[in-house]
Parts: structure tokens; sequence; C-alpha cells
């Protein structure tokens, strides 16, 4: 992997030119509206194009805005460019882009990998950055070939006019010189040739060779390990600490506190982490020591019989309620959840007089860029942020604290060494920023046609946004990302008295959005709910379904999970089928879960999955991102909990926090709609249908309705 | 001081006997393509050959490898040629890529016992091995793939 190799202020004073070559301008599209939230304008961005160059040896380097997580942003991006510029794609090399203003989220005003916004915020932007090379390329080759730039065309890294050729590597001093184009034209859809195709990922050789570096992975000569040691309760601090075994182990350097604890500096992570585990600390524990996942669930049960904030209301659904002709009300539990990206945290930071440099594999480089100033009281300029391949991030690596790297430039600041910050899988696993835990309320009421006439929904957990720099967009009491999914639902639409109240109580177990975010529990409720009404209208759940759904897209998806799955065929005998269908990141897929359950044991055979995401640019990459999903939301089903016992996580590592594997793992089959509809993402919309519809099948195969995640075992035995 | 062959080049290092395998080779050789998942054998993603037989590394002290021969994946092949390797840049195996140096390490020994393996097979041999990004069908299917093309 290429690593970028310059520094911040050198990359603000040449707008990001690193050799020879072509630099494109940049230009803002004209639909792309940006947004901070808090609701200021930026300065508008008209900075030199810091997204592509071509180098004399016809290498065309792209430099990514966003991170690649595992979504294959290495790859889409790159096909976006490649789609206009008509270069050769072997010679493409990828890099991540360091904090700076033209890597700025084209609607979210910060620099974000996140919210499933990748290739929908980028589309523009990148095909105009290869549309302009591709212009200027094309006038340098017209004056060269004393012809006019409409005798020339190009092809695969070339330039050509009748039979006279000029690769890009050629042109590029002389395109450099040429006044950036006032527009360009993109190309018409009919004439791509990556877009829409199916494209090899572009990092797989680095990723199957041991050649790709992850954070974890950086090594200098004089760096040092450091393991910390955190607060066995959330918001506890050190009182005091005895290093003195910790000193004794063999190659344990330093040991230093820093505001989230104590870190033990070595040789290697070996030594690190057995000094860190020598470590004798005294803990002001603080109301953290109360929180308990029993009682916890108790006060929300509280809180939920009390009037909360709205975040969506219409007609009145006491009175409608009380005319229904069937009543259904249940309530539904969703624990804590941690990311377990599979590299653990880290983050490695070196600081000399002026100038802090960090290596770490992070969502918002450019907030943990401003995070890391401020602990050292540099200017922003002064930190140089690399961004290596994330193994994983989920939310995790998007932290409004920046709390893994802001500990490591601690670490780093407290014993003056340049320390490579490891976290432990026990570090993680109990190291909080959860996907928080809810309790949902509902009560519906059937009217005489079997269609819902009421329905009341009151959730409550804790908001994510609170306090964070994200916070404006709370209005009225509602973080949105609590009610996602609920307050927005299609459901709703088609029940004329609804209400939906939220509560977000505050507690010290820090929490952060996880893949997919509140529709992780959100869809759960809605649509195992549906399913519970067409059960009690005795009508079949894609029928019913498509009796409340008004929109083209969630149609589309369901009817081609239908008949992909085969749903009105039967199935053998034993096996029960679910449904379930959502909208999420401007995307909706349907999914189809095949059980049957044996002596108990549930078995998930097979997930049918229709997505339509509006233009897929990477058909293969969107099929990857639902497989991904569906084992991300199947993990959540089966063992996904962290719960807390006087205040302490119990879960520790992968033996009791467990992952799904490959004996349990379904056949996936994904089928994208063809659809011309807005695009959406693609990371994280395969989540939320999974639980439900696989909850629903559990219905079908024990006539009893799973109110809890995750799944308990008396929820796989018949009633 | 301990004597190992790693990737088929003769090593010492001035190491406690006690320390894991992974951490020698990733913090005192910066062989890093051997990862650190869990440390406690649950994930696999620390998977290395011992003599040809695929362990832990992170539960393995680096005393059992003293004298003996470590293969991890910087020396699976040289140039991306081994079955698994081709079969998995067929199938667009990884995602975060951060489990597969484990996963290929752990199918490479499957392949050699059993170089037609059933997808049972394939479950039981490759369950030790967590990818948190979910590819494991994909990863399945390379397999299926790689016995076809070691078989040509
Ligand atoms: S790190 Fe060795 S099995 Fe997980
Ligand atoms: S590819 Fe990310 S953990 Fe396996």
């Amino acid at each position: 992997m290429s690593t970028t190799s310059y520094n911040r202020r050198d990359f603000l004073k040449t707008g990001g030119m690193l050799s020879s070559g072509l630099l494109i301008s940049f230009f803002v599209p004209a639909g792309a509206k940006r947004f901070i939230p808090g609701g200021e304008t930026p300065e508008p961005l008209f900075a030199p194009n810091a997204y592509l160059n071509i180098g004399p040896d016809n290498t065309v380097k792209i430099t990514l805005a966003h991170v690649e997580m595992g979504q294959g942003i290495w790859t889409t991006l790159p096909m976006l460019i490649a789609e206009e510029l008509d270069c050769d794609w072997s010679k493409i090399k990828v890099e991540h882009a360091p904090p700076g203003a033209p890597y700025i989220h084209t609607l979210y005003g910060v620099q974000i990998t996140g919210g499933s916004s990748t290739t929908w915020s980028e589309f523009d932007r990148y095909r105009n950055a290869g549309a302009t090379a591709r212009t200027l390329l094309v006038e340098a080759a017209a004056k060269k070939f004393n012809v006019s730039p409409s005798e020339c065309h190009t092809e695969n890294g070339f330039v050509i006019a009748g039979n006279q050729r000029a690769s890009y590597g050629e042109l590029a001093d002389a395109a450099a010189k040429l006044p950036p184009p006032a527009s360009v034209k993109l190309k018409d859809k009919k004439d791509w040739k990556y877009i829409g195709k199916v494209k090899k990922r572009l990092d797989t050789t680095a990723k199957i060779s041991g050649e790709a570096m992850f954070g974890i992975d950086v090594h200098f000569p004089g760096m040092l390990i450091a393991v910390p040691a955190h607060a066995p309760v959330f918001g506890a601090t050190v009182r005091s600490f005895d290093a003195s075994a910790a000193k004794a182990i063999k190659g344990v350097q330093e040991v230093v506190q820093v505001p989230t604890g104590v870190a033990v500096i070595a040789d290697n992570f070996w030594a690190a982490k057995q000094g860190r585990d020598a470590l004798k600390i005294d803990w002001e524990l603080g109301p953290g020591e109360n929180i308990d996942s029993t009682t916890q669930f108790e006060e929300y049960r509280q809180l939920a019989a009390t009037k909360g904030a709205t975040a969506a209301q219409a007609g009145n659904a006491d009175d409608a309620l009380s005319r229904a002709n069937k009543k259904i009300a249940a309530e539904y539990i969703f624990p804590y959840l941690a990311h377990a990206p599979m590299e653990p945290l880290n983050c490695t930071v070196k600081i000399s007089d002026d100038l802090c440099e960090i290596w770490t594999g992070t969502q918002m480089p450019g907030l943990d860029q401003s995070i890391a100033a401020k602990i050292l009281g540099f200017k922003p300029e002064q930190v140089k942020v690399n961004t290596l391949f994330l193994g994983g991030g989920f939310g995790r690596r998007a932290n409004a604290t920046s709390d893994f790297v802001a500990e490591a430039v601690n670490v780093a600041k407290a014993s003056g060494k340049f320390i490579k910050l490891i976290w432990t899988r026990e570090d993680d696993i109990r190291g909080g920023y959860y996907r928080a835990a809810f309790l949902h309320q509902v009560h519906t009421g059937l009217g005489a046609d079997g269609l819902p006439i009421a329905w009341q929904h009151r959730i409550v957990g804790q908001s994510i946004q609170e306090g964070g720099p994200f916070a404006a967009s709370i209005k009225n009491g509602i973080d949105p990302t609590s009610v996602e999914g609920v307050s927005d639902s299609p459901y709703l639409e088609s029940i004329p008295d609804h209400n939906v109240e939220l509560h977000s109580p505050k507690l010290p177990v820090t929490v952060l959005w996880w893949r997919s975010v509140g529709n992780t529990h959100t869809a759960f409720v809605m649509e195992t709910m549906i399913d519970e009404l067409a059960f009690a209208a005795g009508k079949d759940p894609v029928a019913y379904r498509r009796s409340l759904l008004k929109g083209k897209r969630h149609l589309a998806a369901l009817d081609l999970v239908a008949k992909k799955s085969g749903w009105d065929k039967p199935l053998p005998q034993g096996r029960f089928r679910g449904v379930a269908v959502h909208e999420s990141f401007g995307t909706v897929v349907a999914q189809v879960a095949e059980i049957s359950i044996r002596e108990g044991h549930l078995r998930v055979h097979k997930v049918t999955c229709a997505i339509d995401c509006g233009l897929a640019v990477n058909p293969d990459g969107v099929k990857a991102q639902m497989e991904s999903c569906i084992i991300f939301g199947l993990t959540a089903v089966l063992y996904g909990e962290i719960t807390l016992e006087k205040g302490r996580v119990k879960q520790r590592n992968f033996h009791d926090y467990k992952m799904l594997r490959m004996n349990e793992t379904p056949l996936i089959e994904v089928h994208i709609v063809d659809s011309n509809e807005k695009m959406g993402g693609a990371g994280e919309p395969g989540v939320p249908p999974v639980a439900p519809a696989i909850a629903n099948a559990i219905f079908s195969a024990t006539g009893k309705r799973v109110r809890r995640l995750p799944l308990q075992s008396s929820d796989l035995v018949k009633v | 001081m301990i004597k190992l062959s790693v990737n088929n080049q003769p090593y010492t290092v001035d190491v406690e006997p006690a320390m894991p395998l992974l951490w020698v080779l990733r913090d005192i050789l910066h062989l890093t393509g051997t990862k650190y998942g869990c440390g406690m054998a649950q994930c696999g993603a620390c998977t290395v050959h011992l003599n040809g037989e695929a362990v832990r590394s992170c539960v393995t002290p680096v005393r059992r490898a003293e004298n003996q021969t470590v293969i991890t994946i910087e020396g699976l092949s040289k140039d991306f040629s081994h079955p698994l390797q081709r079969a998995w840049i067929e199938e667009d195996v990884p995602q975060c890529g951060y489990c597969q140096s484990g996963q290929i390490m752990a199918a490479a020994v499957l392949l050699r016992e059993n170089p037609h393996p059933t997808d049972q097979d394939i479950d039981d041999a490759m369950s030790g091995n967590i990818c948190r990004c979910g590819t494991y069908q994909r990863i399945r299917k390379a397999i299926h793939l790689a016995a076809k093309l070691s078989a040509k």
C-alpha cells in the first residue's frame, strides 16, 4: 500500500501536488449543497484538486476523501474517476487523503466516512475530477498533434488523433500548464464502461499477502508499544496507582497516567501487556458503579410509562385505539452492543517540538487532527494524520471524542515517547461507545379490515449525539438517530392516528453509532410488529405489507425478494420463512430468512436479499456489503449482548462476546433491483432487516414472538 | 537467545521463551501480516504454520518454535501464486482484510490434508477463524476454487 508521504504544510502550499505531473482543478458540483450540523455555511470549496494526479510513468494516483474499512471504496471511487478519465485501470494507485478542505464530505461538512454515503456523495465530485483531467489531457494532445480537441479521442490512458497517439504520462506536464476548463461534460450513461459493471477490488493482493498496512502494523525505529489500563466502570478516575510490579517486567520502559487511565510503555506489546496486567490501580469509581443491566431496563420501563418528547404525531392515537377491533401491545428490549472490529483499536503518535504525527485507522481524520492539536496546544496544521487501512470500522472508528487517538496523544505527551498504543480485545469489548441499549413499547389497534388504525410508540434509550459535535441535530429533545426507522416509517404514513415518543436517559456508559445506527432496533420493532398484525388479520405477511406500503422502492424490493425466495412455494418440512423490508440510508432492503429449529437450535439456512440502492456503481461491491451486513445482523441476533453488573462489563473477548462463524453461515443470495431511483448507501442498510426476518421465521416455526435480542433459548421452544 | 526459521530465513531472537510467537513475529521480526485479534485462541487472525501445522501464534510460546520452521502469510508465495491466493483474488474475498492472513493460512493446511474438501469439511476446518466483515461465503467458494486450481 502506498502511504501519504507529504506533510500538511507542504500540502497546503502546493495544494497536494506531490510530483511533477498533472494536477487537476477542483470544481464544486452544482448539485451538491453542503450542510454543517449547526447550520453555518463553510467557505466555498475551490481548491486545486487533490483527487488525482498523473505521473510521467502513466501512473494515476487517486486520493480518497473516504477511508477503506472493508466497504470497497478503494475500488469504487477509482471507478468513478476511471469512467471519465479513460485511463489504464492497471496503472491506478490509491491512497487515503490527509485531513484537508478538499476532502470534506460533500454533504456533512466534516471529513468523515460514515452513514453509508461515500459512493453517492462522491458520485459527481470524483467523476468531475476525472473528466477535468481528461479534458486537459485532450487539449494538451491537440496542441501537440496540431489538431483540434474534437479530432481527438481517448482510450485506456492514451489520447489518439488519426495515427498520432500520446500517453497520459507524456502529456501530463503540458496539461498541467493549461488553465482549468470552465466546465466539463460528463459521459452519457449509455457510454459507461466502469459504472454498473463488476470490477475486482484493487486492495485484494495487498490483503492476501500480508502487505496491507493497517494502523496496528505501523513500525518505526525507536517506537515503543503502549497498552492502557482502563477504568473498571464507566466514568471512574484514577486515585492512585502502584507501578512497581509493572516496572519490574523486562522490557517495560515507563508507566504514565493519562486522563483515561494508566498506560504501560514497553519495547513490545507482550511486555507492555504483562506490565499493564501487573498494575495496581486504586479507582475512584463514581456513579458508574450503580449501573446494572437488569435494573436499567426496569428503569427504562418506568420511563416508558411516562410521556416523552414527541418524535412523530398525527391524529389522536388514544381515541383510535379505543375504537380498534383488535389490540396488540408489546415491549421490546435491545442490549448494548460492541462493534468489535477485527483490528483492535490502536494509534501511533510521534510528537516533536512543533509537529505531531499520527498513524491510525480512522473514519474521521479531520476531527482527530483537531482534537490532537487541542491536547498539545498546536495548530491543526501542526498535526499530520496518516490514515492506514482500517481493520473494520462499523462506526467505532468515527468517534466524536477521538477516544483512542486522544488517548495515544496523551500517552505520547505524558511520556515524551514515540508510541504505538494498542488496545487488547478485552479493552475493546469493555471500552464502551456501544450501540445504546433500548426499550420500546408499542400499542396498536386493527380496524375491521385488519389494517392498523392506531399506533402508539414509546422509545427509551441514550442519545448518541448528546454533548457531541453533532448535537445540533437534536431538536425538541429528539435525537433523530434514536427514532429513525419508526418516526419516518412508511407504515405510520398509512396509519392516520399515531404518535412516537422518546425518552433519552443519561448514563455514564458511552454510546455511539453502530452499523445502521437507530435502524438496528427500530426496524426490528416495526417489522416484527407488522408481521404480528398480518397474522392477527389472517393475511400473508408479504401481501399485508404490500397493502400498507405505497413507495415504489419498498414494493420493488419486496416483490423481488418474494420472487427470488420462492415465497409462495411450499417449503420442505421443518423449514420456515420470515420476511422483513426496511429503508435506511436512502436504500430499501428486503430479506427473507429460511430457518429450521432442531432440538432447541436455530439454523439459518438461507437469506435471500433484494436491494434497491438506486444505481449500483459496483454491483459486486453492493452484494459483498449485503453479505457482510447479513452476517453482522445475524451475529447480533444470535449473540450480541453487552451486560453490566455493578457497572462492570461482563463480557471480555470473543468467547463470551461471540461472533458468527463459518459453520453458522447461511447461504446468502443478493439481488439488486434494476433501479433508476436516487442513489442510496450500501454499507449499512442490509443490517436492519436481518433480525426481524429471522424473528418472523421463528414465529412461523414456534408460534412465539421474539421480543428481546439476542435470542434466548426459550424463544426457540414451540408454544 | 532463541533460534528459529521463519519463511525459510534463520533468525535468532533475544526474548523471553514464554513470549507468544505472534509478538516475536510482529514486534521483533516486523512480519506484520500475521494479525492480533483476540490473544486467546478465539479468532484465528494469528494463524501461522509451525512445522506445517496451523497454530494460533498468540498462544504459542516462542520456545515451542525453537529450532523449528515457521511459515507466515508473507512466506506462502512470492507472487500471490498460491492457489488460495489466486482463488481469493478471483472471488474478491477480502473486505477490511484484517482476518484474511489467518483465513488463508488455515485454509492452506486444510487443502494440503484434504485436496477436495466438502462444505462440511470447510466448516470444520475454518470455524475457528472469525471474520467480522462476514466474508465466509466467499471464503468457502474460494476454497472450492483453490481445490480446483490445485488439481489442474
Ligand atoms: S489472535 Fe490468536 S486466535 Fe485470535
Ligand atoms: S475481512 Fe474484515 S474481518 Fe475478515
